[in-house]
């Protein structure tokens, strides 16, 4: 018979290894559930279709392009090439300015609309999101 | 420019110094007999004298605004108010590089000077062990981003300072946390030297535990200052956003209060050893990679000073070398930790501190998973992806549940094995009442779902378990009946504030009002003045509330001139119960404003239970609790 230190080690192997596959289980599929993707408005042209899930969108806020009501914000996001429609009620970040880079989170309700939950604060004012980066210089 | 040079070669000096200890020490290895223990002695003081003397010399270009030194340049401006001339030194990647060189060379020489209890050899080796992490980072500095070059001819006016960096809590933070980063260092060189000894025994665990809690303390304060800060400066009127950055600094925490409890089992019973030693080796690792992740561009944030691809590449390069070098050491010296293997029963305090290790492991690698995988998914596949705190929230919420039991079981219960029944019975007992407890918060609430009742049970469980520890025991592990008590008014805090917090927000022009809930919210007007360097617009808002009080509310848009930037400083009305924060921004030509109004319980509580915490590492450090 196996003595029983060699019981134990036993055990405490299979209950580590138990709980590292559920945990690589649990992680695996929530990251599946909670991820977000990254577009630009060139690459939502070419979406085949609609994606139903929440995206990020970066790219420039277009000059003259900002409306704002009581309750609403509109404006145009573009990477000059290809532009998207935002509509955003929210809170907004203090570096969200015409020709400044923006990344807006939500839903797109087609390939021209986007209806936008969340604008994300940027810290740093050279910020541009990397898709335009190589197109304007870096600073 | 004689500062310049003097800076630039104290640094030079003490990369030759680092040199000149490391061989010494190797030297000493070998001649044990030999009494040469003074120079030693003076060469690590001397390290740190060197690297202090560039500090000062940086810092006196900083405060003077010679603006022919680069950093200054692009980090400092005229206008500046003086103590944020101070706080630009370590506001941008050279200096605050410098910062942490000094903190790891002074610390290096406060350990030696602090550990003559410990046998020589194993002395000697740790002072290898950090030498080697001394002259990776003082190479890195001198090579990669040296922050005494010139530039000709210089200018009359610097670059400024990123005003949102420009904030008396900002200004402190990074000193208090590099404290808690660098003190791993000196955990990771003891673990690795006392494993090489073969002496890790409970003398050693004695011995490491200061130096634990010192680190533990001050990282714990850091992560406190900048999640204040957060708060009131980014304007979302959040905590914790498990924002990369964040989560970086809360991976060596989490880390370190495993390897805090695993030291103690360690003291108490010799056992645990080798998990100790893994974990003093993790906890320097994630500070590295933290610092890797952080300074080479990667993630975005208020701390990516510069995008380098080549200083990323150095650290990554150190970083491997450090844990190819640690591990190789664990593989070889790992049977010399021959412990007498006693097991230990399932009822017992060490296998409940083993349970939460567990789980503090794997709050860890899902922290871990989230920070990182964005990052490899772009560069494997060009995808670029975010991971929001739904999946934390969802993967580490249900897992606190278990979690907070076993925190209040296990001082509850004795070393070795319990085996009163009857107390088992009281605590059982204790568990339902507080989950009828809860039942009924929740239900007079109105939100009562099966996730949060079970939460504030276990919470409120260990909540009375420790104030009943209290009770019962006095100022017996009074600091771990602190820092557990802090523990659990933190989460209460947290859940409360979750389940209470709303907000309205609106864009409005001067004049217009809006309301929410029972209160009225009335834009007056706004007034403009300037600042040290920067103009400001203040809002003026009359909130009535349903006794018809009115609290004026003064929120502010500042526009700093040089860089040209705006940022908002949200007006916070804090009382115990719960803080009213109201932030503004302007839309567009400053006509519409931005409103962000929100109720935020027990907010202050947050803090106060951190501090708590802290406070019980600290009884600990200055108690020297058995």
């Amino acid at each position: 018979m196996y003595g029983k230190k060699v019981k134990l080690r036993l055990t405490f192997l299979i209950v580590l290894i138990l709980s590292l596959g559920l945990t690589i289980y649990l992680v695996l599929v929530s990251l599946k559930e909670n991820v977000v993707y990254f577009l630009s408005p060139t690459e939502i042209k070419a979406l085949s279709e609609l994606k139903k899930d929440k995206i990020r969108i970066g790219g420039m806020v277009k000059k003259n392009s900002i409306n704002v009501n009581n309750d609403k914000i509109i404006f145009v996001i573009t990477d000059f090439k290809n532009e998207i429609n935002v509509t955003y009620s929210g809170l907004v970040p203090n570096l969200f300015q015409e020709n400044k880079g923006v990344v807006a989170e939500g839903f797109l309700k087609d390939k021209n609309y986007f209806k936008a939950v969340k604008i994300l604060a940027k810290h740093d004012e050279n910020y541009m999101p990397p898709e335009l980066s190589n197109q304007k210089g870096d600073k | 420019m004689t500062f310049n040079f003097i800076g630039n070669y104290s640094v030079i000096i003490s990369l030759f110094l680092s040199f000149a200890i490391f061989f010494r020490t190797i030297f000493r290895l070998k001649n044990l007999n030999e009494l040469i223990k003074i120079d030693l002695k003076k060469l690590i003081f001397f390290q740190f004298f060197f690297i202090l003397v560039s500090f000062i010399c940086l810092l006196i270009l900083f405060i003077n605004s010679e603006f022919s030194n680069i950093t200054v340049y692009y980090n400092s401006h005229t206008t500046k108010p003086f103590f944020y001339k101070v706080s630009g030194l370590w506001g941008n990647h050279e200096g605050s590089l410098l910062l942490w060189l000094l903190i790891l060379t002074f610390i290096n020489f406060l350990y030696f000077s602090r550990s003559y209890n410990r046998p020589t050899k194993e002395r000697l080796l740790t002072v290898i062990f950090q030498q080697i992490i001394i002259f990776g980072f003082t190479a890195f500095l001198i090579f990669t981003s040296n922050p005494f070059n010139e530039i000709f001819p210089s200018p009359k006016e610097g670059l400024g300072l990123n005003p949102i960096l420009q904030d008396p809590l900002l200004a402190i933070h990074p000193p208090i946390l590099y404290l808690g980063y660098v003190s791993t260092s000196i955990i990771f060189s003891s673990g690795l030297s006392s494993l090489v000894m073969g002496n890790v025994n409970s003398n050693w665990a004695f011995h490491i535990k200061k130096w634990i809690l010192c680190s533990w303390i001050f990282l714990t304060g850091g992560i406190l200052l900048g999640s204040i800060w957060a708060y009131y400066e980014l304007g979302w009127g959040g905590f914790w956003f498990w924002d990369p950055v964040e989560n970086i600094s809360l991976m060596p925490w989490i880390s370190l209060t495993a390897l805090l409890h695993c030291v103690l089992v360690l003291e108490k019973r010799s056992s645990l050893g080798s998990w100790s030693i893994i974990l003093c080796i993790s906890t320097f690792t994630l500070s590295v990679c933290g610092t890797f992740l952080v300074r080479s561009g990667i993630l975005n944030s208020v701390h990516t000073f510069a995008n380098d691809p080549e200083r990323g590449l150095y650290i990554l390069i150190f970083l491997f070398f450090i844990i190819f070098l640690s591990l190789v050491l664990y593989f070889f010296y790992e049977d010399k930790l021959n412990f007498s293997n006693k097991s230990f029963g399932l009822i017992t305090k060490e296998s409940h501190i083993l349970i939460n290790n567990w789980f503090l492991m794997y709050f860890l690698s899902v922290i871990l998973i989230g920070t990182i995988y964005p990052i490899f998914l772009e560069v494997i596949s060009n995808q670029r992806i975010s991971v929001g705190p739904p999946f934390f929230n969802k993967l580490i919420i249900p897992f606190l549940i278990p979690f907070l039991i076993f925190m209040s079981l296990g001082p509850n219960l004795g070393w070795l094995s319990s085996k009163k029944i009857e107390k088992k019975i009281i605590l059982l007992t204790f568990f339902i009442i507080n989950l009828f407890l809860s039942f009924f918060i929740l239900k007079i609430i109105g939100k009562v779902k099966l996730l949060t009742l079970l939460l504030l049970a276990a919470n409120f469980y260990l909540f009375f378990t420790t104030v009943k520890d209290f009770l019962k025991k006095g100022y017996k592990n009074f600091s771990q009946t602190v820092s557990h008590f802090g523990f659990s008014l933190l989460i209460l805090s947290i859940i409360l504030n979750a389940i209470f917090s709303k907000e309205i927000i609106a864009n409005l022009k001067v004049g217009e009002g809006l309301s929410f809930e029972n209160n009225q919210i009335i834009f007056k007007k706004i007034e403009t003045s300037s600042g040290p360097n920067f103009e400001k617009i203040v809002g003026v808002f009359i909130i009535k509330d349903k006794k018809k009080i009115d609290t004026k509310f003064m929120p502010e848009v500042r526009i700093y001139n040089q860089p040209e930037v705006i940022t908002s400083e949200a007006f916070i009305k804090t009382s115990i119960f719960k803080d009213r924060f109201l932030v503004i921004n302007p839309v567009k030509d400053k006509t519409y404003f931005n409103v962000r109004y929100q109720e935020k319980p027990l907010m202050v509580w947050i803090w106060i239970s951190t501090i708590l915490i802290m406070i019980g590492g600290c009884i600990n450090f200055l108690r020297n609790e058995k």
